[in-house]
């Protein structure tokens, strides 16, 4: 527009006229639509399940039992398998992510640092039902043949930590899962790390490396801790991602509604069993009971989700140029 | 967004200028689910203006669709019990379609001949009392096979599923611990089966896949996907293999009651296929719409002529002639709005308690 | 060894492993496209695109029903989701009504966040339940939901990149407010506004969860008010079920989601990464 030489015809008056005001109100109501849906999201959630919560009440955190014909259902083993396989994602996914972070924040020239970024954050872009495809039949097999039998035979012979890796090598279960949901939110730890650790001011490596620190010493000891936050919140964020995770995790759980001490067992997830049996979950109770599950894994999601954006925003108004 | 908006056009055009045809949906029983599709897809080709969908999301499913109203019409290998039947708004009318039986499927590397197994040696493995393939009442019924030390792995339908009211209402009937503990059921607690599999395709694709596994599917499955399956041991004494024969003999020894609601387990019969069953369409009395309604009511007809030539073809058994002339009597209640036959069950005198 | 030396070591190795992490990690994708490449290609076919399901245990047949379906749900879907998400990011970026600006920007992101199962669940009790019957609307309407938070932020940060310079310009040639954004600022950043759009569509158009007990599924062409079938969908069902050939056909149209979706955030970013365009750009 700068470059336009020749003024509009008709000079009006910057007054508020009702071009303005249609306008304002046209944004206001659709910004508003927004919050709207938000807020009919939270009031079906809990509406639709008042069923369920009414006749279950706080035990049904605590329950264990999942039996749609006699109406007992219990949200324990679900949210176990939740938690479960999102830890192991985050266990194999944080150490390798924030590793790649440091290599492309740290080490890579900028032009290699770039061109990695965009394929790996092409990763995150790959949908869930993909991830699902591939993993049934290239890493349960794997898993089930060569993976799991190792660790039983290994680390499963020790005592008590054993536990964690004895049973039957079904190739399905908690372990695969989280395998597939570390490389599923690894490109989100990254992403996010990768920019908190750029973001840190050049200054800091540069007196570090001046006083004689190795590469890595002024990495480990100055920059990483200096965009701790971010990289915190990127943990989050890939954590939030994982809980939600419906089709891959879904077709390599076990479908198996209880708690497993072992890793190598086959488990449910929140999301899971309602991809599961929604569709055709009849009565009064069950569908009810699906949805309460829907709603703790809205809450978990919302929080975690919610702590990931306090710590990246405060991370990015910390030092960098992003607005 | 102009190219979103071109595209959209462009497919809505074409979509409605197929929406002229009679569209039912039904959804339900995945045990049958071969020769429903193909009957359906037989049926769309002699006669093009009609398209049934038909969703396999299990036997609850298709009681939950066929109550609620989602679909035209459902399906299940359970019929209805009072309470479900209570819960529909209008009245459902059980039409019998074919006869099938339940196998227990398995996956032993290295064993490929037919193992028989006995009511006691089922529940003892879905009960958990049975864990090892080499465990002695299995050995003992299958003398001259080498079974492994392996444990079994038993899987289970994760879903309202009327092949496992089947299997269940079968262990109900030969083992009262079963009874008493886990019951007959679209959907139990299982108490040792730790892999579970979503529909008939979910069990059979596990089995597949996991070895040393047992499950419980409908013949058909374990046939194209060339699984091995076992005898049974049946109330006579006999092993028997599920065949064609050996279901319908399981139906031959029992009335068919007014309401077609009936199990045929643990049948008497020499030959008789112990974990047999009917399966069932369920057929709201009156569907609203007119020409649905017609569409369904001709497409039944159609199943209880041509279809039963069909069954075969996939392994199942066609119903025995007296079940089909007490059907086609009943195919004659059926009525879209405005008939006055198919009222709610006060009215009728075949009553559904 | 001194001390020296052992930091020289540990620099070394760490720093080797950084760059193992960042290999595997780049390599997951290739050996990801590849598996899909082996798998899927040998199963493309002009069937594949042109045929409709058979039944169950028969093979052959295609997936040109699942391919119509997708492309129709998830255009209602931008219909529906786009304009909303447009404009409320342009509400975010233009208006400074301060607290509920922050109020509508921390609503988005929160429902960017929501799992997309949720979401089917929402769109279940709106569409499904009152009209007893699957559809394919209320799929896209699940989408929508996805789709608009995407758009809204989308919007917004390309809107506030425009440079003040440019939108004062106007503003002092006389525009009033609402042409300035419509004529001055909007095509500013139309070039990020427009990734973002395509980024949004790309990413609900490989969703399969909020689809499983909305739109469900149908063996014929779906439509508006009838269960619908999709490609993830289908890919879902094909991948868990028993038969060979329907296995195939899973890979098969995976290989076909995954080129869609690649192509459009290539091509995204890469319009992107030319930089925010003047107007005329």
């Amino acid at each position: 527009m700068a470059s336009q030489a020749v003024a509009p015809a008709v000079v009006r008056t910057r007054s508020s006229g009702t071009g303005d005001s249609v306008a304002r109100f046209v944004a206001l109501f659709f910004a508003t639509l927004l919050v709207a849906i938000a807020v009919l999201l939270v009031d079906q959630l809990f509406v639709r399940s008042a069923p369920a919560r009414e006749s279950l009440g706080w035990g049904f955190l605590r329950g264990t039992a999942w039996n749609p014909v006699t109406d007992q259902f219990g949200a324990l083993p679900f949210i176990y398998g939740t938690v479960v396989t999102s830890l192991i994602g985050m266990l194999i996914s944080v150490p390798m992510g924030l590793g790649a972070a440091i290599f492309l924040s740290e080490l890579a020239p900028a032009k290699i640092s770039n061109a990695l970024t965009f394929v790996i954050e092409l990763l995150a872009a790959i949908p869930s039902v993909i991830y699902g495809l591939l993993a049934i039949f290239t890493l349960v097999p794997l898993m089930r043949t060569y993976i799991e039998p190792f660790l039983k035979h290994s680390i499963g012979q020790v005592p008590y930590i054993g536990d964690l890796f004895s049973g039957p090598a079904y190739g399905v279960g908690y372990l695969t899962a989280g395998m597939v949901l570390a490389i599923m939110t690894i490109p989100f730890v990254i992403s996010v790390s990768r920019e908190s650790l750029m973001a840190v001011p050049r200054e800091q490596r540069e007196a570090a490396l001046a006083l004689g620190a190795t590469r890595w010493e002024t990495t480990w000891q100055i920059v990483v801790p200096y965009a701790k936050l971010g990289i915190l919140g990127s943990v989050f964020l890939g954590l939030a991602r994982a809980l939600g995770e419906t089709m891959a995790v879904t077709m390599v759980i076990g479908n198996a509604p209880a708690v497993h001490t072992s890793l190598l067992a086959p488990g449910y997830t929140i999301a899971a069993v309602i991809a599961n049996e929604f569709a055709e979950a009849g009565g009064k109770i069950h569908p009810a009971a699906l949805i309460e599950l829907g709603l703790i894994l809205f809450f978990l999601t919302i929080v975690i989700n919610g702590m990931a954006r306090l710590m990246i925003v405060a991370t990015t108004s910390k030092g960098s140029k992003r607005a | 967004m102009r190219k979103t908006v071109l595209t959209c056009g462009v497919i809505l055009a074409v979509g409605a200028s197929i929406a002229t045809a009679q569209k039912i949906t039904a959804c339900g029983a995945t045990f049958p689910e071969a020769v429903y599709q193909k009957w359906f897809s037989l049926y769309h080709t002699a006669h093009p203006g009609v398209e049934i969908n038909y969703t396999a999301n299990g036997s609850g499913g298709g009681v939950k669709g066929v109550t609620d109203g989602t679909v035209d019409f459902g399906a299940s290998d359970s019929p209805m019990s009072d309470t479900e039947l209570s819960a529909a708004k209008g009245k459902i009318l059980h039409f019998p379609t074919v006869l099938g039986g339940v196998v227990l499927t398995y996956n032993i590397p290295g064993v490929s001949q037919d193992l028989k197994f006995s009511g006691d040696t089922i529940s003892g493995i879905y009960l958990g009392k049975i864990t090892k393939w080499n465990d002695k009442a299995l050995v003992a019924d299958n003398p001259g096979v080498k079974l492994p030390a392996e444990d079994i792995v038993p899987v289970h339908r994760t879903d309202s599923s009327g092949t496992t009211f089947i299997f269940t209402d079968y262990l109900s009937k030969v083992s009262p611990e079963w009874k008493s503990k886990v019951g007959a059921a679209k959907a139990v607690s299982w108490p040792a089966s730790p892999l579970g599999g979503a529909q008939s395709s979910g069990v059979t694709g596990l089995l597949k896949q996991t070895p040393y596994s047992i499950g419980y599917i409908e013949l058909l499955w374990a046939l194209q996907n060339k699984l091995s399956y076992g005898l049974v041991k049946n109330s006579s004494g006999t092993f028997v293999k599920a065949s064609m024969e050996s279901v319908s003999e399981a139906a031959a020894g029992v009335t068919m009651p007014d309401d077609f609601r009936v199990s045929i387990s643990n049948a008497s019969g020499k030959n008789a296929y112990p974990i047999s069953s009917f399966t069932w369409m369920l057929i709201p009395a009156q569907i609203p719409d007119a020409g649905k309604a017609k569409a369904v009511k001709d497409f039944l007809a159609w199943m209880l002529g041509e279809g039963q030539k069909v069954a075969p073809t996939l392994f199942f058994a066609p119903l025995p002639k007296a079940v089909v002339a007490k059907e086609e009597k009943q195919l004659a209640l059926l009525g879209g709005a405005g008939h006055a036959s198919a009222a709610k069950p006060e009215a009728s005198e075949k009553g559904q308690k | 060894m001194n001390l020296r030396t052992w930091r020289l070591l540990v620099n070394a190795t760490m720093l080797t492993l950084t760059g193992v992490c960042t290999v595997i990690t780049v390599s997951v994708l290739f050996v990801i496209l590849g598996l899909l490449l082996y798998h899927g290609a040998s199963s493309l076919s002009i069937h594949f695109f042109t045929q409709l399901p058979k039944p169950t245990g028969e093979t052959g047949g295609g997936m040109a029903n699942a391919i119509v379906g997708s492309a129709q749900i998830v255009g209602i879907a931008a219909l529906i989701g786009i304009p909303i998400g447009f404009i409320a990011g342009i509400y975010l970026s233009e208006y400074e009504d301060k607290r509920f600006a922050s109020f509508v920007r921390y609503v988005a992101d929160l429902l960017n966040g929501v799992p997309s199962i949720i979401i089917g669940i929402l769109a279940w009790a709106l569409v499904v339940l009152p009209f007893h019957h699957f559809s394919g609307i209320a799929g896209s309407v699940a989408l929508s939901v996805m789709l608009i938070p995407i758009v809204t932020r989308q919007t917004e940060q390309f809107l506030r990149e425009v440079p003040l310079a440019l939108r004062e310009g106007a503003l002092a040639l006389g525009a009033s407010k609402w042409k300035m954004i419509a004529t001055v600022a909007v095509p500013a950043g139309s070039k990020g506004i427009l990734t973002g759009m395509i980024l949004g569509v790309a990413r609900i158009a490989g969703e399969s969860a909020p689809l499983l007990f909305t739109a469900l599924g149908n063996q014929y062409w779906g439509g508006l008010t009838e269960p619908t079938s999709s490609l993830p969908v289908m890919i879902y069902q094909r991948a868990t079920s028993p038969y060979e050939d329907w296995n195939q056909q899973a890979w098969a149209a995976g290989l076909v989601l995954i080129a869609m979706v690649l192509t459009a955030n290539i091509l995204a970013r890469m319009v992107l990464a030319k930089g925010v365009s003047l107007p005329r750009g």
